[in-house]
């Protein structure tokens, strides 16, 4: 379908396939099954320019927004979601600068993040902190001219290989949600070790570390923003990521539908292709039905997010929920439409349903998206002044 | 430094079919590509570029659709294309294409190096290079893996020969030919692609490059390609099998048979 992009978004989203098909597809089982860091392909993404597509030129990136990175995280996807999720999380860690940071940040870190030259990471979830946010633990405690991190961040997506991450930590627990704040913290920083890489049932090329700080001193213009925004901070975060989170689902239940199809065209049982029964065109339907209306629902939303709108979450975590679970769903039929095959490893569908897990998880489970959701719709209908019987 | 990269679109041989009738090329649906060993030729200047600056320039002899072809190595870096188009061009062998080509290379004027692809898939001459170095009257050296500058005048090629290799000393202006171990070609960047869109792509045709119209093209070939055809499927071969010893000794009895010089 035409989704009207302009001649610039058409070229990312080539330039994106084009890197896909050429450097990831061939190596994506090698590296799923090696748990390797594609360094290799995040070279290929720094000169291709994609790392700062949504990084103003101010600060050295290609000037576009949310959109543009949907287009090129969902080609990415199509090939592999461990390396889409690595290439996407470099830009969660690095959306806290892009939206509240100093110029001097912006300058300093932006430039490398939209070069490629370093890669970022989102540090948040703590072992008693996931979907309850408000339980972390890390504080940052200001002496001076510096600010002192303790505490250990877990499964952080890109740890121990991106060079800038964005950490929350609790810098006045008296204060509540308001006493939270994020700084930027540097591999290399005295203080800052990692954890072990963690063993994954999918995205298994991308990095997961934890982030320990002990006694962490960094000089005090790492603070991003004021002090006591962490929350407000990482919640436009989210508003911003969360579409790119959808897009990765787009990308992931594209590859299994296109492969699924290819197959039940080739696959002869009964004499005829099994695309000619109805019960696979029903299935390939159905996945065909899901992709599509995620692709509109994301790519609209994206656009509507690059408005910068004052209240967004809703429609973002909408993307998150509806995108993660297609891909599930549509990669688990995938398997089913390959049949034995389907769980076979020779074939790029049995990582795509272990793959498609994690999108129901990370960001915000899809549970905690729908409460999203739900908090939002009670707040809208509380608004209206009007009744509907 | 000033390069000059010369590259060909050719079928993509993925697809290519012979008309079991016509015996020609089929044509029609087949989709255009850079000859593979042109993109290592770019890939080479765009490194030279990297390691010590220069300007690469990528030129070809084609119709006005090959103007693609030149883009596409605009957004993998190239500075600019030159695209040499004319109706008298149509029908060139190999010698009426290095004429055309040298003479483009002479009209751009200050150029240093000029690199081609060892062959074009197409037609596997590996004849251009060669011819157009001659024509120029600059030394070449074909089948090159890597490249070094070594200094304003000089380069040090190592070529990949049949018996090994050779570590030549070249002076400049000369001439290349590379082959795929020089390096993967990059891909595009978005910066480059954008570039490349909306770039100026200059079309000179014979009365620009002063070329004589009867001496370029079909006229200015001295071979004309008669037929193309698969070769007959051999039926006469005979399949050794047994121990090494076995073998031996049934190759040495067949080469007897068949009265092989020196047998």
């Amino acid at each position: 379908m035409d989704y009207f992009l302009t001649e610039e978004q058409q070229m990312i989203q080539e330039l994106a396939a084009q890197i896909a098909r050429e450097k990831i597809r061939p190596v994506r089982a090698e590296l799923d099954e090696k748990e390797e860091f594609p360094w290799e392909i995040m070279k290929v993404l720094a000169q291709s320019d994609l790392f700062g597509l949504y990084i103003p030129e101010a600060y050295g990136g290609m000037g576009g927004g949310v959109f543009e990175n949907c287009l090129a995280i969902e080609q990415l996807a199509q090939s592999c979601i461990g390396v889409a999720t690595s290439f996407a999380a470099s830009g969660l860690g690095a959306y806290p600068i892009v939206l509240y940071g100093s110029e001097e940040q912006k300058h300093k870190y932006l430039s490398e993040v939209a070069s490629g030259k370093r890669i970022a990471a989102f540090g948040l979830t703590e072992s008693a902190a996931g979907s309850d946010v408000s339980g972390i633990q890390t504080t940052a405690v200001r002496d001076g001219d510096h600010y002192i991190l303790n505490g250990t961040k877990q499964w952080i997506t890109n740890g121990g290989e991106a060079e800038i991450y964005s950490v929350l930590a609790i810098t006045d627990r008296s204060k509540g949600p308001r006493g939270a704040s994020f700084f930027i913290l540097e591999k290399g920083d005295p203080g800052f070790t990692f954890g072990k890489k963690e063993k994954k049932l999918g995205i298994r090329a991308s990095a997961t570390r934890e982030l320990v700080f002990q006694d962490c001193r960094i000089p005090k213009d790492r603070l991003i923003g004021r002090e006591g925004t962490g929350f407000i901070v990482a919640m436009k975060t989210f508003d911003k990521s969360r579409p790119g989170i959808g897009a990765l689902g787009i990308g992931l239940a594209q590859g299994a539908m296109d492969i699924a199809a290819e197959y039940a065209r080739k696959r002869v049982q009964f004499g005829k292709p099994i695309i000619s029964f109805q019960a696979i065109q029903h299935k390939l339907a159905n996945m065909a039905i899901k992709t599509e209306a995620a692709r509109a629902l994301i790519y609209c939303t994206a656009r509507y997010m690059d408005t910068d709108p004052p209240d967004a979450s809703k429609v973002a975590a909408m993307c998150k929920v509806f995108a993660g679970d297609t891909a599930m769903e549509v990669a688990t039929e995938a398997v089913q439409v390959l049949g034995g095959y389907g769980y076979m490893q020779d074939y790029p569908v049995e990582k795509m349903m272990r793959d498609a897990k994690i999108l129901q998880i990370y960001e915000g489970t899809n549970e905690i998206q729908r409460n999203i959701i739900g908090q939002e719709l009670n707040k809208e209908y509380g608004r209206m002044k009007e009744s509907f019987f | 430094m000033r390069i000059v990269v010369c590259i060909k679109q050719v079928p993509d041989t993925k697809n290519v079919r012979i008309d079991p009738d016509t015996h020609t090329l089929v044509r029609q649906g087949v989709e255009s590509i850079i000859n593979p060993f042109d993109l290592f030729a770019v890939e080479a200047a765009l490194k030279i570029k990297d390691e010590c600056g220069a300007k690469v320039t990528v030129m070809t002899m084609g119709p006005p659709q090959a103007d693609e072809a030149l883009r596409e190595t605009l957004s993998r870096g190239v500075d600019d294309g030159v695209l040499l188009s004319d109706r008298a061009f149509a029908g060139s062998d190999t010698w009426a294409t290095s004429t055309t080509l040298a003479a483009g290379i002479r009209k751009m004027g200050d150029v240093d190096l000029v690199l081609c692809g060892k062959q074009a898939v197409d037609g596997d001459t590996a004849q251009v290079g060669p011819e157009m170095a001659t024509l120029l009257d600059i030394p070449y050296a074909t089948f090159v893996k890597k490249i070094e500058r070594l200094d304003d005048r000089y380069l040090k090629v190592t070529r990949q020969t049949d018996e090994g290799m050779e570590v030549w000393k070249l002076p400049t202006p000369a001439l290349l030919t590379v082959i795929k171990e020089v390096g993967e070609p990059r891909l595009p960047s978005l910066k480059h692609k954008m570039r490349a869109k909306k770039a100026q792509i200059s079309v000179w045709g014979a009365s620009a490059l002063g070329l004589d119209p009867n001496k370029v093209g079909l006229c200015g070939s001295y071979t004309q390609v008669v037929r193309v055809f698969s070769p007959p499927r051999r039926s006469n071969r005979i399949l050794i099998q047994g121990s090494i010893e076995e073998q031996v000794e049934q190759l040495y009895r067949h080469l007897k048979e068949a009265k092989v010089p020196g047998v």
